[in-house]
């Protein structure tokens, strides 16, 4: 962080930029825009509320519920619903199911779009140009950056969201699971996995 | 667009990596819950950056960016104060559960249907639109139908709704990029993007 050495009042500490977040969330609560009150809330929220150990509860399900595995998908927003999983960007959901022969993987090529209520805020690199703009030419690529790779076999499919609609992947489940229940299933669920850009059974 | 570097996907990624990230998102999205803008037009916001300034900046710089120019626009940031809905803590939660579903009714008719083969326009409007530039004029197949969703071509505009059909569709990877592969992508498409192949 940026430091002049010569700063005696409260905000010496401070860059430029949290200068003017602290000066713009001053005004807009001065004005009254903005409720105090709701902007811990909202940290709150995402910090401790909602995360990728959500959608690793989905996929868990998927794995061990074939009833629920084909809700999921006929019917992603639902079947997510159910487990208490709604709103903010993921109004509308498709899961997107990997198998030997298919390994899918999610981008918003314009943006940062994200299933906020399964997987919590994006991480920098989904929302920065390298991710951005080679995920949709060179995926084989992207994947190898992250320690994946598949066989030449299994053909790779890209969902670049540039609507409403939100994807969580499916990831496979790992061998030699068989006797996991559920929650230790969902152990195994990384976030990057839901994204398509690495394999279930490792922590990421 | 290409030539940004490796993805560098940080081990154990902190949530924020300044404090001041936190405030940033929190305040855009409390005074998303002011009602003076869509998620269009804080969109649209965002891309009006000049491209040297935007690429420079982090995401929750963007964020802010996108922010002061919505205030201004509107005139929040002068001195006048003007009465509007606030989001309130109590109501955080149930707000972010309900969230903002963008189904709406069509007025006509979807034009097309599962497995057809449609061609993407090769559109480029001055304003906010969801068409990548790297479909335009690219062949491909109706893979999903969504029915109709508000277009954020118009609403980013303010001009309305404007519901429209909305398709996922898939392309061959070679068709769009030309590469030596059987990959695929799949992108979601507003009608008006598309016409008959």
């Amino acid at each position: 962080m940026p430091h002049d050495g010569h700063g005696h009042d409260d905000h010496s500490e401070l860059s430029p930029i949290a200068l003017r977040v602290k000066a713009l969330e001053s005004l807009l609560i001065e004005k009254g825009y903005v409720d105090p009150a709701a902007l811990d809330v909202l940290i709150d929220t995402y910090e401790t509320k909602i995360g990728p150990r959500n959608g690793a509860k989905v996929v868990a399900k998927a794995w061990t519920d074939p009833a629920y595995a084909k809700w999921l998908k006929e019917d992603a927003t639902a079947a997510i619903e159910s487990l208490g999983f709604t709103g903010r960007q993921g109004e509308h959901m498709v899961a997107l199911f990997n198998t030997p022969e298919t390994h899918n993987m999610v981008v918003c090529t314009l943006c940062s779009c994200y299933p906020w209520p399964m997987l919590g805020l994006p991480p920098v690199w989904y929302k920065s140009p390298p991710y951005r703009s080679r995920a949709v030419i060179d995926p084989r690529g992207v994947l190898a950056e992250f320690g994946v790779a598949l066989s030449e076999k299994t053909k790779i499919s890209v969902w670049d969201s540039t609507a409403e609609i939100r994807y969580l992947v499916i990831p496979m489940r790992p061998a030699n699971t068989e006797n996991l229940g559920e929650e230790e299933l969902a152990g195994l669920v990384n976030r990057d996995s839901m994204i398509g850009t690495r394999l279930a059974g490792k922590a990421a | 667009m290409m030539g940004f570097g490796p993805i560098a996907p940080e081990a154990n990624e902190p949530l924020f990596h300044a404090p001041w990230e936190r405030r940033a998102l929190a305040i855009s999205l409390a005074m998303g819950g002011t009602r003076q803008w869509n998620i269009d037009m804080s969109r649209h916001a965002r891309e009006k950056i000049p491209s040297a300034q935007y690429w420079s900046l982090s995401y929750y710089e963007i964020w802010m960016e996108g922010l002061k120019r919505l205030l201004t626009e509107r005139g929040l940031l002068d001195a006048s104060i003007k009465k509007l809905p606030v989001l309130e803590a109590a109501n955080v939660a149930p707000v972010l559960a309900r969230g903002s579903p963008y189904t709406r009714n069509a007025t006509a008719k979807p034009l097309f249907k599962i497995g057809d083969r449609v061609k993407v326009r090769n559109l480029h409007p001055e304003g906010h639109t969801r068409l990548p530039g790297y479909l335009r004029g690219a062949t491909g197949e109706i893979a999903l139908y969504h029915k109709a969703h508000v277009f954020p071509d118009s609403n980013a505009q303010g001009a309305g709704e404007n519901p429209q059909h909305l398709y996922t569709l898939r392309f061959k990877a070679r068709d769009v990029f030309g590469a030596n592969t059987d990959d695929v992508l799949h992108a979601d498409l507003f009608e008006p993007y598309l016409e008959a192949a």
